[in-house]
Protein backbone atom coordinates (compact mmCIF):
# COMPACT_ATOMS: atom_id res chain seq x y z
CA UNK A 1 0.00 0.00 0.00
CA UNK A 2 0.76 3.58 -0.14
CA UNK A 3 2.58 5.31 2.61
CA UNK A 4 1.06 8.52 3.96
CA UNK A 5 4.09 10.49 3.45
CA UNK A 6 3.89 9.91 -0.23
CA UNK A 7 1.04 11.55 -0.56
CA UNK A 8 2.18 14.42 1.77
CA UNK A 9 5.42 14.96 -0.50
CA UNK A 10 3.27 14.84 -3.54
CA UNK A 11 1.25 17.58 -2.36
CA UNK A 12 4.61 19.34 -0.60
CA UNK A 13 5.50 19.36 -4.61
CA UNK A 14 2.30 20.48 -5.76
CA UNK A 15 2.43 23.31 -3.55
CA UNK A 16 5.53 24.74 -4.49
CA UNK A 17 5.06 24.57 -7.49
CA UNK A 18 1.82 26.98 -7.16
CA UNK A 19 4.04 29.01 -5.05
CA UNK A 20 6.54 29.40 -8.02
CA UNK A 21 3.52 30.15 -10.05
CA UNK A 22 2.07 33.04 -7.81
CA UNK A 23 5.70 34.63 -7.67
CA UNK A 24 6.98 34.52 -10.81
CA UNK A 25 4.02 35.19 -13.27
CA UNK A 26 3.17 38.61 -14.29
CA UNK A 27 -0.20 37.31 -15.97
CA UNK A 28 -3.13 37.92 -13.33
CA UNK A 29 -4.96 35.06 -14.90
CA UNK A 30 -1.46 32.55 -15.10
CA UNK A 31 -1.31 33.67 -11.04
CA UNK A 32 -4.64 32.74 -10.27
CA UNK A 33 -3.80 29.09 -11.78
CA UNK A 34 -0.70 29.26 -9.37
CA UNK A 35 -3.55 29.77 -6.71
CA UNK A 36 -5.53 27.07 -7.89
CA UNK A 37 -3.20 25.01 -7.75
CA UNK A 38 -2.20 25.40 -4.27
CA UNK A 39 -5.67 24.81 -3.25
CA UNK A 40 -5.54 21.49 -4.99
CA UNK A 41 -1.92 20.64 -2.86
CA UNK A 42 -4.52 21.42 0.31
CA UNK A 43 -6.92 19.23 -0.77
CA UNK A 44 -4.83 15.90 -1.50
CA UNK A 45 -3.31 16.53 2.02
CA UNK A 46 -6.93 16.93 3.68
CA UNK A 47 -8.09 13.88 1.68
CA UNK A 48 -4.85 12.26 2.45
CA UNK A 49 -4.83 13.29 6.38
CA UNK A 50 -9.08 11.79 6.62
CA UNK A 51 -8.23 8.33 5.03
CA UNK A 52 -4.74 7.58 7.02
CA UNK A 53 -5.51 8.98 10.42
CA UNK A 54 -8.98 9.58 11.33
CA UNK A 55 -11.45 8.04 8.30
CA UNK A 56 -14.61 7.57 11.22
CA UNK A 57 -14.37 11.20 11.54
CA UNK A 58 -15.80 13.66 8.33
CA UNK A 59 -14.09 16.80 9.31
CA UNK A 60 -11.28 16.36 6.76
CA UNK A 61 -13.73 15.85 3.86
CA UNK A 62 -15.96 18.57 5.33
CA UNK A 63 -13.10 20.60 5.08
CA UNK A 64 -12.46 20.00 1.32
CA UNK A 65 -15.40 20.41 0.62
CA UNK A 66 -15.52 24.16 1.81
CA UNK A 67 -12.00 24.54 0.31
CA UNK A 68 -14.09 23.39 -3.49
CA UNK A 69 -16.74 26.14 -2.00
CA UNK A 70 -13.69 28.62 -1.51
CA UNK A 71 -11.96 28.02 -4.46
CA UNK A 72 -14.76 28.67 -6.73
CA UNK A 73 -15.64 32.05 -5.15
CA UNK A 74 -11.80 33.04 -5.51
CA UNK A 75 -11.69 32.13 -8.93
CA UNK A 76 -15.48 34.04 -9.74
CA UNK A 77 -14.44 36.99 -8.04
CA UNK A 78 -10.49 37.21 -9.24
CA UNK A 79 -11.80 36.61 -12.72
CA UNK A 80 -14.23 39.60 -12.40
CA UNK A 81 -11.55 42.12 -11.38
CA UNK A 82 -9.35 40.82 -13.97
CA UNK A 83 -12.10 41.54 -16.56
CA UNK A 84 -12.55 44.87 -14.80
CA UNK A 85 -8.86 46.15 -15.01
CA UNK A 86 -8.59 44.71 -18.94
CA UNK A 87 -11.35 46.86 -19.85
CA UNK A 88 -9.62 50.34 -17.55
CA UNK A 89 -6.37 49.77 -18.43
CA UNK A 90 -6.03 47.92 -21.32
CA UNK A 91 -3.23 45.14 -19.27
CA UNK A 92 -3.70 42.44 -16.57
CA UNK A 93 -0.01 42.18 -16.43
CA UNK A 94 0.76 42.44 -12.61
CA UNK A 95 3.33 45.09 -12.68
CA UNK A 96 1.02 47.64 -14.60
CA UNK A 97 -1.54 47.05 -11.95
CA UNK A 98 -0.26 49.80 -8.98
CA UNK A 99 -2.26 52.46 -8.87
CA UNK A 100 -2.71 51.56 -4.90
CA UNK A 101 1.27 51.44 -4.43
CA UNK A 102 2.05 54.79 -4.07
CA UNK B 1 6.26 -2.53 -5.62
CA UNK B 2 2.09 -3.09 -5.59
CA UNK B 3 0.64 -2.13 -8.80
CA UNK B 4 -0.97 1.08 -6.45
CA UNK B 5 2.31 2.54 -6.14
CA UNK B 6 3.08 2.03 -9.76
CA UNK B 7 0.02 4.12 -10.74
CA UNK B 8 0.51 6.29 -7.76
CA UNK B 9 4.04 7.30 -8.81
CA UNK B 10 2.69 7.23 -12.62
CA UNK B 11 0.02 9.56 -11.45
CA UNK B 12 2.11 11.89 -9.48
CA UNK B 13 4.81 12.49 -12.30
CA UNK B 14 2.21 13.47 -14.90
CA UNK B 15 0.57 15.64 -12.38
CA UNK B 16 3.51 17.58 -11.24
CA UNK B 17 5.26 17.67 -14.80
CA UNK B 18 1.76 19.04 -16.02
CA UNK B 19 1.93 21.88 -12.99
CA UNK B 20 5.40 23.00 -14.02
CA UNK B 21 4.12 23.09 -17.64
CA UNK B 22 1.20 25.58 -15.96
CA UNK B 23 3.26 27.87 -14.67
CA UNK B 24 6.55 28.37 -17.15
CA UNK B 25 4.47 27.77 -20.49
CA UNK B 26 4.17 30.78 -22.57
CA UNK B 27 1.00 30.57 -24.36
CA UNK B 28 -1.73 31.30 -21.43
CA UNK B 29 -4.43 28.99 -23.23
CA UNK B 30 -1.91 26.06 -23.71
CA UNK B 31 -1.45 26.58 -19.36
CA UNK B 32 -4.79 26.39 -18.88
CA UNK B 33 -5.15 23.32 -20.97
CA UNK B 34 -2.13 22.04 -18.58
CA UNK B 35 -3.89 22.73 -15.97
CA UNK B 36 -6.93 20.87 -17.19
CA UNK B 37 -3.88 17.92 -17.00
CA UNK B 38 -3.11 18.60 -13.44
CA UNK B 39 -6.69 18.45 -12.18
CA UNK B 40 -7.29 15.43 -13.96
CA UNK B 41 -4.21 13.43 -12.08
CA UNK B 42 -5.53 15.57 -8.29
CA UNK B 43 -8.85 13.35 -9.37
CA UNK B 44 -7.44 10.47 -10.23
CA UNK B 45 -5.27 10.86 -6.46
CA UNK B 46 -8.74 11.60 -4.91
CA UNK B 47 -9.71 7.40 -6.16
CA UNK B 48 -6.60 6.51 -4.87
CA UNK B 49 -7.54 7.44 -1.56
CA UNK B 50 -11.18 6.32 -2.04
CA UNK B 51 -12.57 9.13 -1.88
CA UNK B 52 -14.81 9.05 -4.91
CA UNK B 53 -16.93 11.84 -4.61
CA UNK B 54 -14.44 14.35 -4.73
CA UNK B 55 -12.87 12.88 -7.80
CA UNK B 56 -16.11 13.50 -9.36
CA UNK B 57 -16.32 16.99 -7.60
CA UNK B 58 -13.24 17.57 -9.24
CA UNK B 59 -13.71 16.99 -12.37
CA UNK B 60 -17.00 18.76 -12.73
CA UNK B 61 -16.11 22.36 -10.35
CA UNK B 62 -12.00 22.13 -11.08
CA UNK B 63 -11.90 21.21 -14.88
CA UNK B 64 -16.02 22.09 -15.89
CA UNK B 65 -16.31 25.17 -14.30
CA UNK B 66 -12.96 26.89 -12.84
CA UNK B 67 -10.77 25.80 -15.68
CA UNK B 68 -13.10 26.68 -18.10
CA UNK B 69 -13.57 30.13 -16.82
CA UNK B 70 -10.12 30.73 -16.95
CA UNK B 71 -10.16 29.82 -20.49
CA UNK B 72 -12.87 32.53 -21.17
CA UNK B 73 -11.03 34.84 -19.35
CA UNK B 74 -7.81 34.48 -21.03
CA UNK B 75 -9.84 34.75 -24.33
CA UNK B 76 -12.16 38.28 -23.04
CA UNK B 77 -8.31 39.40 -22.48
CA UNK B 78 -7.27 37.86 -25.77
CA UNK B 79 -4.29 40.36 -26.85
CA UNK B 80 -2.21 39.33 -23.52
CA UNK B 81 -2.43 35.64 -24.95
CA UNK B 82 0.06 36.46 -27.45
CA UNK B 83 2.39 39.12 -25.80
CA UNK B 84 5.51 38.58 -26.99
CA UNK B 85 7.20 40.34 -24.22
CA UNK B 86 8.41 38.04 -20.85
CA UNK B 87 5.87 35.64 -18.99
CA UNK B 88 7.59 35.77 -15.75
CA UNK B 89 9.31 38.18 -13.63
CA UNK B 90 12.37 39.21 -13.78
CA UNK B 91 12.83 38.32 -9.81
CA UNK B 92 11.88 35.12 -11.07
CA UNK B 93 14.90 33.00 -8.93
CA UNK B 94 14.02 34.63 -6.24
CA UNK B 95 10.57 32.67 -6.45
CA UNK B 96 12.08 30.06 -7.18
CA UNK B 97 14.98 29.60 -3.96
CA UNK B 98 11.13 30.45 -1.88
CA UNK B 99 9.34 27.73 -3.17
CA UNK B 100 12.32 25.01 -2.65
CA UNK B 101 13.20 26.08 0.65
CA UNK B 102 9.01 25.97 1.56
CA UNK B 103 9.27 22.18 -0.02
CA UNK B 104 12.53 21.26 1.60
CA UNK B 105 11.37 22.34 4.82
CA UNK B 106 7.86 20.42 4.54
CA UNK B 107 10.27 17.28 3.51
CA UNK B 108 12.42 17.60 6.29
CA UNK B 109 9.23 17.73 9.17
CA UNK B 110 7.82 14.77 7.08
CA UNK B 111 10.57 12.43 7.18
CA UNK B 112 10.76 13.30 11.01
CA UNK B 113 7.00 12.55 11.44
CA UNK B 114 6.49 9.53 13.58
CA UNK B 115 2.94 8.66 10.94
CA UNK B 116 4.24 9.47 7.77
CA UNK B 117 4.54 5.84 7.04
CA UNK B 118 0.95 4.54 8.46
CA UNK B 119 -0.84 2.66 6.78
CA UNK B 120 -4.51 3.17 5.63
CA UNK B 121 -6.62 0.79 8.05
CA UNK B 122 -10.16 -1.05 6.07
CA UNK B 123 -13.53 0.59 6.03
CA UNK B 124 -15.26 -1.52 8.52
CA UNK B 125 -18.14 -3.19 7.12
CA UNK B 126 -21.48 -1.11 6.23
CA UNK B 127 -19.35 2.18 6.48
CA UNK B 128 -20.31 4.42 3.67
CA UNK B 129 -17.86 7.63 3.54
CA UNK B 130 -20.38 9.13 1.33
CA UNK B 131 -23.15 8.62 3.56
CA UNK B 132 -21.79 9.95 6.72
CA UNK B 133 -20.63 12.87 4.65
CA UNK B 134 -23.98 13.98 3.93
CA UNK B 135 -25.55 13.22 7.33
CA UNK B 136 -22.10 15.31 8.78
CA UNK B 137 -22.98 18.22 6.41
CA UNK B 138 -27.26 18.57 7.49
CA UNK B 139 -26.51 17.59 11.20
CA UNK B 140 -27.16 20.39 13.63
CA UNK B 141 -24.68 19.48 16.02
CA UNK B 142 -21.95 18.42 13.21
CA UNK B 143 -21.45 20.80 10.33
CA UNK B 144 -24.00 22.70 9.05
CA UNK B 145 -23.45 26.11 10.29
CA UNK B 146 -19.92 25.93 8.50
CA UNK B 147 -21.94 24.39 5.35
CA UNK B 148 -24.59 27.27 5.30
CA UNK B 149 -21.78 29.69 5.65
CA UNK B 150 -19.71 28.38 2.93
CA UNK B 151 -23.37 28.67 0.93
CA UNK B 152 -23.69 32.04 1.84
CA UNK B 153 -19.89 32.99 0.77
CA UNK B 154 -20.19 31.48 -2.41
CA UNK B 155 -23.86 33.87 -3.02
CA UNK B 156 -21.61 36.41 -1.88
CA UNK B 157 -18.65 36.10 -4.02
CA UNK B 158 -21.18 35.60 -7.33
CA UNK B 159 -23.11 38.43 -6.99
CA UNK B 160 -19.61 40.12 -5.73
CA UNK B 161 -18.56 38.97 -9.28
CA UNK B 162 -21.40 40.13 -10.83
CA UNK B 163 -21.15 43.92 -9.50
CA UNK B 164 -17.21 44.06 -10.49
CA UNK B 165 -17.45 42.69 -13.57
CA UNK B 166 -20.28 44.88 -14.63
CA UNK B 167 -19.86 47.30 -17.90
CA UNK B 168 -21.35 50.44 -16.58
CA UNK B 169 -20.98 52.19 -19.83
Amino acid sequence: MIPLSWYLIFAAALFCIGLFGVLSRRNAVAILMGVELMLNAVNVNLLAFWRYLTFEKMAGQVFAVIVFAVAASEVAVGLALVISVYRRRQSIVADDINLLKY
Amino acid sequence: MSPLQVIFILVSAITLGAALMVVTTRNMVRAALWLVLTLFGVAILFVLLEAGFFAVAQVIIYIGAIAILMIFAIMLTRRIAHDPGPQINATWPIAAVIALVVFGLIVFFVQGWGKAASQPAPFPAGFDPLRELGVALVSANQYLIPFEIASILLLAALIGAIVIAWDKK
